[in-house]
């Protein structure tokens, strides 16, 4: 009898424990929510979209953007010479677009020129 | 002493063969293996739990899980947590390659052009399928930037496809050669203290100074190993917010 009294009596507690617990992980869980929109809100609003990437690793970007500009063009420049037979115009103009899709490449991975205002 | 002999590929034995092309499982095979085997052992191991305050492995599954959503959050947006699984998979198999190819002896599977080649060229075919299965052919907006004057936009509109198609380029280029060069130098310096030290005790004191760098070059390598996985997993989200949103 004393026994179940206690049982009873303990069991009452973890409930109360229990909801107790749920509640503060309900709380916690509207909290996060608005947190969480708060900052979508923030990066919505346009702020620049890497702004918590660690400068280090945007930079890191910066010299293989260009060099991959010119690549491509150069690459699609000697086969249109190769199988055009148009030696060496098409080398000489895509390689210069190239390079300028290359900087393209660099402005973008700087983010200038992706706001309608940066665009002069 | 030859400091290209790690980026060796050898065959450790015959898988099947197709016509007159042999297959091996290859020690890069082996890594890629490894590494996987390694991510699923720490988040299924990590969460087999769920406790509600998190052990040591738990807390690493959640803060990756963490960094990796907020990344996807801040570039491609709300809308970009449906790619969450393939920019994760990506970012552990990239971060555990490049860890994994820091131990001695171990082979550096991002150390090979075809693999990150792999993995870039599968962003890429992500994003054009993606971009053009929901934008049909608005995705094209992505090529014509606002504001431009009219007789120059045909110009405009070529570089951008080329600076589009130059993106696997860079992309898988990176990372290749940040681990290649690495492994290369750290090498080159730990080579310097052995050729040092074969000449008595005047080398002993000058290999000093190699040795010194070898462990500094270390721990910037473990710097890079992880920058560079972020890296990719960062570019991976700009590429594909592009097929979500384009023409922004």
């Amino acid at each position: 009898m004393a026994d179940d009294a206690r049982d009873a009596g303990d069991q009452g507690d973890r409930s109360t424990d229990e909801a107790a617990l749920s509640a503060r992980l309900r709380r916690l869980g509207e909290r996060l929510d608005q947190e969480r929109s708060s900052q979508t809100s923030r990066t919505a609003s346009g702020a620049s979209p890497t702004s918590d990437g660690s400068g280090l690793a945007r930079g890191l970007r910066l010299s293989s953007e260009l060099v991959a500009g010119v690549v491509v063009g150069a690459l699609i420049g000697w086969a249109l010479d190769h199988w055009g037979g148009i030696s060496p115009w098409g080398l000489i103009v895509f390689v210069l677009l190239g390079f300028a899709a290359g900087v393209r490449n660099v402005m973008r991975a700087a983010t200038i020129g992706n706001t309608p205002n940066d665009r002069g | 002493m030859d400091p290209i002999h790690q980026f060796e590929i050898n065959k450790l034995f015959p898988l099947f063969k197709i016509g007159s092309a042999e297959f091996h499982f290859t020690n890069s095979a082996a890594f890629m293996i490894l590494a996987v085997a390694l991510t699923m052992l720490l988040m299924l191991g990590a969460t087999a739990q769920r406790a509600l305050v998190p052990g040591r492995f738990q807390s690493i599954a959640e803060i990756s899980f963490e960094f990796v959503a907020n990344t996807i959050r801040s570039t491609a947006g709300e809308e970009g947590m449906k790619f969450f699984p393939f920019v994760f998979s990506l970012f552990m198999f990239v971060l555990f390659a490049n860890v994994l190819g820091l131990i001695p002896y171990a082979f550096a599977v991002t150390s090979h052009l075809i693999i990150t080649a792999a993995l870039a060229l599968m962003v890429f075919v992500t994003v054009l399928v993606y971009g053009f299965w929901k934008n049909g052919l608005r995705f094209f907006k992505l090529f014509v930037p606002s504001g431009i004057p009219i007789y120059i936009l045909p110009l405009i509109v070529f570089i951008e496809v080329l600076s589009f198609l130059s993106r696997p380029i860079s992309h898988s280029v990176r990372l290749f050669a940040n681990i290649l060069a690495g492994h290369i130098t750290l090498k080159v310096f730990a080579g310097f203290v052995t050729m040092l030290g074969g000449l008595g005790l005047l080398g002993w004191i000058g290999a000093v100074l190699p040795l010194g760098l070898t462990v500094a070059l270390t721990a910037l390598e473990l710097l890079v190993a992880f920058l560079q996985a972020y890296v990719f997993a960062i570019l991976t989200c700009i590429y594909l917010n592009d097929a979500i949103h384009p023409g922004h």
